[in-house]
């Protein structure tokens, strides 16, 4: 079945739940199967099995959640703040990167607010283009492009307070 | 421009996202300065921890099984959801012009045929008339077979039986050579209860073959006709008498071919 494993994996990155993942990938596949002759031949099939999948979430109730925090998210497509004071006060990513294992990057993504999680995941792991993430996701690649830049920021903040409490256990 | 704005491109820029202008732009910035370049090798070095921690992190149970009805719809949902390719409209409207196609070349050949059939049955009727209402309608007169089928040789290139004298009620007049369609070929004359009875036998091969192929029979200005081939001969049946006598005498025509 084609994009199963990673599919799952999405899912279950969104729903942070075995049954609920396996529900999301169940649906995903009926709404494709019974859909396929509304989807264009020669356009991105993998885009738009992903938007089914994460349309199929928002509807559930941790994807209503995740949608009341995206319009407060105010990510239009305009420049985001200012972050160069805040990095320079902050430990340098590159030395707080090498202490970063595997296990803090996931708790980290699983942190995230889910609009934030899913564009990592979609641009990090999958590594779609901006311009497949914006059909995936159903958002302009302005919008894309900012929701990038602050769940990126987002991440290295969660990041950078692990670390420095791990070191404060110390 | 400042730190602030190019450090809102370096995503962009590690996600291979930027267009050529654009990664030009950020490259000859990042070569003057060490701090976004640092942040820029972070994100990079970020992107590959989270596609490490992230990739395969959640796989699939073993006893995560598809649904019975998701099972159903896998082997039948795609085919049921194409359309057949009888079904296209394109396949429809190419179909429709072959069998248009078909019906008016099947039509014209039809026509055709039937046109080149009555033509070959008027001119050999016109060689009937022009027979009957001649003075000396044959070339060589003689009511014995005997007589009138040697007379042909040298002057057709393939030769055929005459039934024999007194078999018939049919009385054989005689015969003489006629062209039809620019090929010798035999007319004999037989006559019955005043009647004459033109048999004309010509070559398959001039194509002008009143009929492809059996017994046909039919009246023309009310004349009637019988056709039929043999051997490669082709046989016509003229006379103004009625059509049974016509059969009569291809009737014996046709034993005598086989004799």
């Amino acid at each position: 079945m084609p994009l199963f494993a990673s599919l799952y994996n999405f899912a279950f990155w969104l729903a942070q739940d075995q049954a609920a993942a396996e529900d999301l990938v169940q649906e995903t596949y009926m709404k494709a199967l019974k859909g396929f002759s509304s989807f264009e031949q020669g356009t991105n099939f993998r885009a738009w099995m992903y938007r089914i999948l994460r349309n199929t979430f928002m509807t559930t109730q941790a994807g209503l959640k995740a949608s009341a925090f995206v319009s407060l998210d105010g990510d239009d497509g305009r420049p985001p703040e200012s972050e160069t004071a805040m990095e320079t006060a902050e430990t340098p990513e590159s030395l707080l990167l090498a202490r970063v294992e595997q296990q803090q990057i996931q708790q980290a993504l699983e942190q995230l607010p889910v609009a934030y999680r899913e564009i990592i995941l979609l641009c990090d792991m999958e590594e779609m283009s901006y311009h497949e993430i914006g059909l995936a996701l159903g958002i302009p690649i302005g919008t894309v492009m900012s929701r990038v830049f602050r769940a990126h920021r987002a991440m290295r903040k969660l990041l950078a307070q692990r670390n420095e409490g791990a070191v404060h256990e110390l | 421009m400042s730190c602030d704005v190019w450090r809102q491109w370096l995503d962009v820029y590690v996600d291979e996202s930027s267009s050529a202008e654009e990664t030009a732009a950020i490259e000859d910035h990042l070569r003057t300065c060490p701090s976004c370049t640092a942040a820029t090798l972070a994100r990079m070095q970020l992107k590959r921890l989270t596609r490490a921690a992230a990739a395969g992190r959640y796989v699939p149970s073993p006893e995560f099984r598809l649904r019975p009805e998701l099972s159903q719809l896998m082997k039948k949902g795609v085919q049921k959801d194409r359309e057949p390719l009888w079904k296209l409209p394109w396949v429809q409207a190419v179909a429709a012009a072959v069998v248009a196609l078909l019906i008016v070349l099947v039509s014209i050949s039809a026509w055709m045929r039937h046109s080149v059939r009555d033509q070959a049955l008027a001119e050999l009727l016109d060689l009937h008339v022009a027979t009957t209402a001649s003075a000396n309608p044959v070339d060589v007169a003689s009511a014995d077979g005997h007589t009138v089928k040697p007379w042909f040789q040298g002057k057709l290139p393939f030769t055929f039986n005459l039934p024999e004298p007194g078999s018939s009620s049919f009385k054989l007049l005689g015969g003489k050579v006629v062209y039809f369609h620019h090929a010798p070929g035999a007319q004999l004359l037989y006559e019955l209860r005043k009647h004459q009875f033109s048999v004309f036998i010509v070559q398959e091969s001039t194509g002008s073959s009143p009929q492809a192929a059996g017994i046909a029979t039919s009246r023309q200005k009310g004349f009637s006709i019988e056709t039929w081939s043999e051997t490669g001969l082709r046989y016509a049946v003229i006379s103004d008498s009625n059509p049974s006598d016509v059969h009569d005498l291809s009737a014996l025509l046709r034993t005598a071919a086989h004799q």
